[in-house]
């Protein structure tokens, strides 16, 4: 092997076509598996919130289960566990469209939406109850000023934990390279085989990871200062 | 389904919980609790050390410890593995077991964000101590060291034990590097049995909800009795409800 040389990485179309597919893949997995545990985590907070009084248990024990079981289980759990159990017509179709991005997309959103839903409910908890009195004092409605009074300050107050909650996501989308499906770390892996240039391919896959947290990092501080009322109001 | 739960369970749970151990390298559940101890006992010093190292005023130990925390923090964990994976047996210029190199690994990742529980524990204290540690004749480490720390410590002992449940999740990803732990020996009972892989995982999972379920509930209760006793013994509840925004965040695997 030579010396450091991250150019015949770079250069060579073969590697640079593996990487953009890695990122792609990457990047379908976190939005799908993001969308996916944001709508299961509101759905989950307005089961809890709402009268029905079977409600509170069951997110409980559904936030309890994602919680201690390590991401990784839960995968593997999903991936050759309960795709095993799949009757033989969805199975097969699932094999057909690509199911290790399926299941990954799947065990993470399930994962996550358990960690998003606790963050959104600390935050609509830190609003003070007599928000919502004042807001019903003035002629809310329920709905209206759960939308318009209590919603925005709630979320504001979620969005820190919010925000690191979206960049551990990311982070794990790389887990779905045990259930095979082939994103930015496959693909670094699968470079290195065929290069044998473990450093300069390892160097370039940090960077790219980092890149992207960073970034998503940027647009959770942006989102946030935007969200700030006070800076709002200087502005 | 229930059945064949029970059968696995009587099988192999020598296998699960301690691997191979008398004929081969001990593994299992074992494995993963005394990996997963090591390493949160070794990350503790790393992480004061990086903590004091950020919170420095010297700005030469304080921007590369920063930039090593943010790196750390950046990159996922198994990117990591595989760094050691490589440059480990490099550095050592020996066979290296893969144990060893999960253990850095974690060491490193979890001392990282241990650095940042350090910190926020000692910010939190606020000025004022240091000030009147000085002001009584300490020097800045003789009053970090018996002043500052003993009630940082204490006062993260809940957080503490958040980070060890994330490291025993943490762990679970040595899968990837063949670490023999409790994922690996389950992965391997799945390879002998090979028809009932939805049984072996759901005993897995199982095996690792009950163990951090109940260190978190430890950890819960144990930062009830922490946030009363900051609040100190005759002040009103608004004091206690003040005292108990210690809550750091902790990265789930």
């Amino acid at each position: 092997m030579t010396g450091f040389d991250l150019s015949a990485i770079l250069t060579n179309s073969d590697y640079r076509a593996m990487l953009l597919h890695g990122i792609e893949t990457t990047f379908a997995i976190y939005v799908g598996s993001w969308l996916l545990a944001m709508t299961l985590a509101i759905l989950l907070l307005a089961f809890r919130m709402s009268p029905v009084r079977i409600g509170e248990p069951i997110v409980k024990a559904y936030i309890s289960y994602h919680r201690n079981v390590p991401t990784l289980v839960q995968l593997m759990l999903w991936y050759f566990g309960i795709f095993t159990l799949l009757p033989q017509g969805l199975a097969n179709w699932l094999t057909d469209h690509n199911a290790e991005a399926i299941f990954a997309i799947i065990g993470l959103g399930l994962c996550q939406a358990a960690y998003f839903s606790e963050d959104l409910r600390s935050g609509l908890r830190s609003v003070s109850p007599g928000q919502m009195e004042a807001a019903k004092a003035l002629g809310h409605g329920y709905i209206s000023a759960l939308r318009f009074v209590v919603m925005p300050q709630g979320v504001r107050n979620a969005l820190p934990p919010l925000i690191n909650h979206s960049v551990s996501l990311f982070k794990n989308s790389s887990l779905a390279i045990v259930v095979g499906a082939s994103e930015l770390t496959h693909a670094v892996k699968e470079i290195e085989n065929l290069s044998f240039r473990t450093f300069e391919i390892y160097l370039v896959g940090t960077v790219l990871y980092l890149f992207f947290s960073l970034i998503i990092m940027g647009a959770g501080a942006y989102l946030s200062m935007r969200a700030d009322p006070a800076r709002r109001a200087r502005a | 389904m229930i059945q064949d739960i029970i059968t696995i369970i009587h099988d192999y749970w020598l296998l699960l919980l301690i691997g191979q151990y008398p004929n081969g390298p001990l593994g299992g559940l074992a494995n993963t609790i005394i990996l997963s101890l090591l390493a949160i006992l070794l990350a503790f010093p790393v992480s004061i050390l990086l903590a004091l190292a950020r919170l420095s005023k010297w700005r030469a130990l304080r921007w590369p410890v920063t930039g090593l925390v943010y790196v750390t923090r950046g990159v996922p964990l198994l990117m990591l593995i595989l760094w050691c994976y490589f440059l480990v047996p490099l550095w050592t210029g020996a066979d290296v077991p893969s144990f060893l190199i999960m253990l850095v690994t974690l060491v490193v990742y979890e001392g990282a964000f241990l650095s940042e529980v350090v910190r926020a524990g000692i910010v939190s204290l606020g000025q004022g101590q240091m000030d009147a540690a000085r002001a009584l004749g300490h020097s800045h480490l003789s009053a970090m060291r018996f002043v500052i720390l003993p009630q940082a410590l204490y006062n993260m002992i809940p957080s503490m034990i958040s980070t060890f449940v994330s490291t025993i999740k943490d762990t679970t990803l040595g899968y990837v590097i063949n670490v023999p732990d409790l994922t690996f020996a389950a992965s391997q009972v799945n390879n002998q049995l090979f028809t009932q892989p939805f049984q072996v995982f759901i005993i897995l999972a199982a095996v690792y909800y009950v163990l951090c379920w109940s260190l978190t509930y430890v950890a819960n209760s144990l930062e009830r009795r922490i946030a009363r006793r900051r609040a100190g013994p005759r002040r009103n509840a608004r004091l206690a409800t003040e005292a108990v925004p210690l809550k750091t965040l902790v990265e789930q695997p």
